[in-house]
């Protein structure tokens, strides 16, 4: 066992952790963090995606003891103080159908709209491509994100696809 | 081809949720640490960087180390420098550090279009230089840029460090000459002044390993080839240079029919094998035409165009 430190959603989390467990299970079954979805578990699909010191990993191929002295972010973490835009926007624009990949794009747009000033369609599609929606809802999340981010632009290329 | 030729993929249920066996843990905290470390344990044991191919591989017990060495807290192996006519990048740099770096679009612009290629943010965020070269998949992305821009790499053990240039890094299919005492610490990669270069790949979807890859160096003085470097990936067991295809090349009109023919010579230097993602006929049309379109984007660099 490894005693691990870090931060969890602005809160302190001590633990003893074996050296092969998983960030994503760590998060799901020891701190009840269910926002973090196994998907692929290969890298694949990013449901599993947590921003770690602001940036974007993915927990399914993490090893917790690794996030010794990090600062974790889950979708759980984000609404502390009311929705933030970005989740009110997915709301308005029902950029949610059945909801399993929700939790990894708002993370992602969440990052996309803190790192770029008025991200283009293009900007969208390159931030969100490592999260897979089985439901291929994506015109509304590209919608969502692009309406969060207070930019019109490129919206006429979402609505035609 | 008939479909039935294509081998099947083996699908066993695999349980990808967790790693499923025990191993010992170091993290060192200096290169020196890990180098001790490699030396006692050799063969058992597996550096692990971004672990975006490794964890993978351990998950599916395709690899099963008794010894993991997490290289990623050792700080002074994530750079990216310039040095006189060269720029060398440390192995542990992220795909991401390459991606937002200017040094590297200004005088390595294939490596530089090949790392914005490669997986997703989340995995550039985790995936280094290093672990992707001493991956050694046919698909390496960083690599065909690299072997254009006659990059040499630096292995260092507690023996003390070799230089190699990339091209007799490469044995096969993760496959490399990297001995078990020994760690991939730097690149070193020749600046584009003369020339310019370009990456093109083709795969089936955003984020996914390549079909094929062609990277391309060029220099062209008066409208002709001067000097051009080819490499190319997923068409052999490893990533490799067209020499044959280069040296006629030299010499040419660039927007001339004659580079449309020496082009044709890059059938005699791949091996390219039909597998889930293409079959190997498409892998030789299609390599040809990603050398070319990488020459056009090389060329339009080179006059001074925005081009990425
Ligand atoms: C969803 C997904 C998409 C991907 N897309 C692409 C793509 O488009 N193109 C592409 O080329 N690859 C792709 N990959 C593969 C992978 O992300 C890259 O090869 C990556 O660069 C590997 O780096 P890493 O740091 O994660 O390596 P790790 O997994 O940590 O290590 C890989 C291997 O190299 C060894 N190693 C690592 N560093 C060193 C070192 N410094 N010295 C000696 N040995 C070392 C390890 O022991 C291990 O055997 C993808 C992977 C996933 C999961």
């Amino acid at each position: 066992m490894v005693r691990v430190s870090f931060r969890v959603n602005g809160e302190p989390v001590e633990l003893d952790v074996k050296p092969n467990e998983l960030l994503l299970n760590t998060l799901r079954e020891k701190l009840g963090l269910t926002s973090v979805k196994y998907g692929c578990g290969i890298g694949e699909c990013g449901n599993c995606t947590v921003l770690v010191n602001g940036e974007p990993v993915l927990a399914c191929l993490t090893l917790t003891v690794d996030v010794d002295g990090c600062e974790v972010l889950t979708v759980e973490g984000l609404s502390k103080g009311g929705l933030t835009r970005v989740q009110k926007a997915f709301i308005e624009e029902g950029a949610v159908q059945c909801g399993y990949c929700t939790p990894a794009f708002i993370l992602m747009a969440e990052f996309l709209v803190r790192s770029k000033q008025e991200p283009s369609i293009d900007d969208v599609r390159e931030y969100l491509k490592g999260v897979l929606c089985r439901c291929t809802g994506y015109v509304n999340i590209f919608k969502a994100v692009l309406k969060a981010s207070e930019s019109g632009r490129g919206r006429e290329k979402v609505d035609k696809g | 081809m008939v479909v039935s030729e294509i081998p099947a993929i083996n699908i066993t249920a695999r349980n990808t949720r967790i790693i499923p066996f025990e191993y010992e843990y170091y993290e060192p905290r200096s290169l020196k640490e890990a180098l001790e470390l490699l030396d006692r344990y050799g063969d058992q044991a597996r550096i692990l960087a971004g672990g975006t191919d490794l964890l993978v591989k351990m998950k599916a017990r395709l690899v099963e180390p008794r010894v993991v060495i997490n290289v990623k807290k050792i700080d002074n192996l994530r750079y990216i420098v310039e040095d006189g006519e060269q720029v060398r990048i440390g192995a542990l740099t992220r795909l991401r550090d390459i991606e937002n770096s200017e040094l590297v679009k200004k005088y390595i612009p294939a490596l530089h279009d090949a790392v914005k290629s490669m997986g997703s943010i989340q995995i550039r965020n985790m995936a280094t230089i290093g672990g992707n070269l001493c991956n050694a998949s046919p698909a390496a992305d960083t690599a065909p840029p690299l072997l254009v821009h006659n990059a040499k790499i630096v292995l260092s053990s507690v023996g003390g460090d070799r230089v190699l240039p990339l091209t007799e890094f490469f044995k096969g299919p993760g496959l490399t000459v990297l001995k078990p005492s020994e760690l991939l610490r730097e690149i070193i990669v020749e600046k584009t002044n003369a020339g310019s270069s370009a990456f093109k790949k083709v795969s089936r979807v955003a984020v996914d390993l390549a079909i094929a890859s062609a990277a391309i160096y060029v220099e062209v003085e008066d409208g002709f080839i001067r000097n051009a470097r080819i490499a190319l990936g997923s068409v052999a067991p490893k990533p490799l240079r067209a020499v044959k295809t280069e040296s006629l090349l030299r010499g040419l009109r660039i927007d001339s029919r004659e580079v449309l023919n020496a082009l044709k010579t890059i059938d005699e230097e791949i091996s390219p094998i039909t597998d889930v993602r293409s079959t190997a006929e498409y892998r030789r049309y299609v390599s040809k035409v990603l050398v070319l379109d990488a020459l056009e984007v090389a060329y339009t660099r080179l006059k001074g165009g925005v081009h990425g």
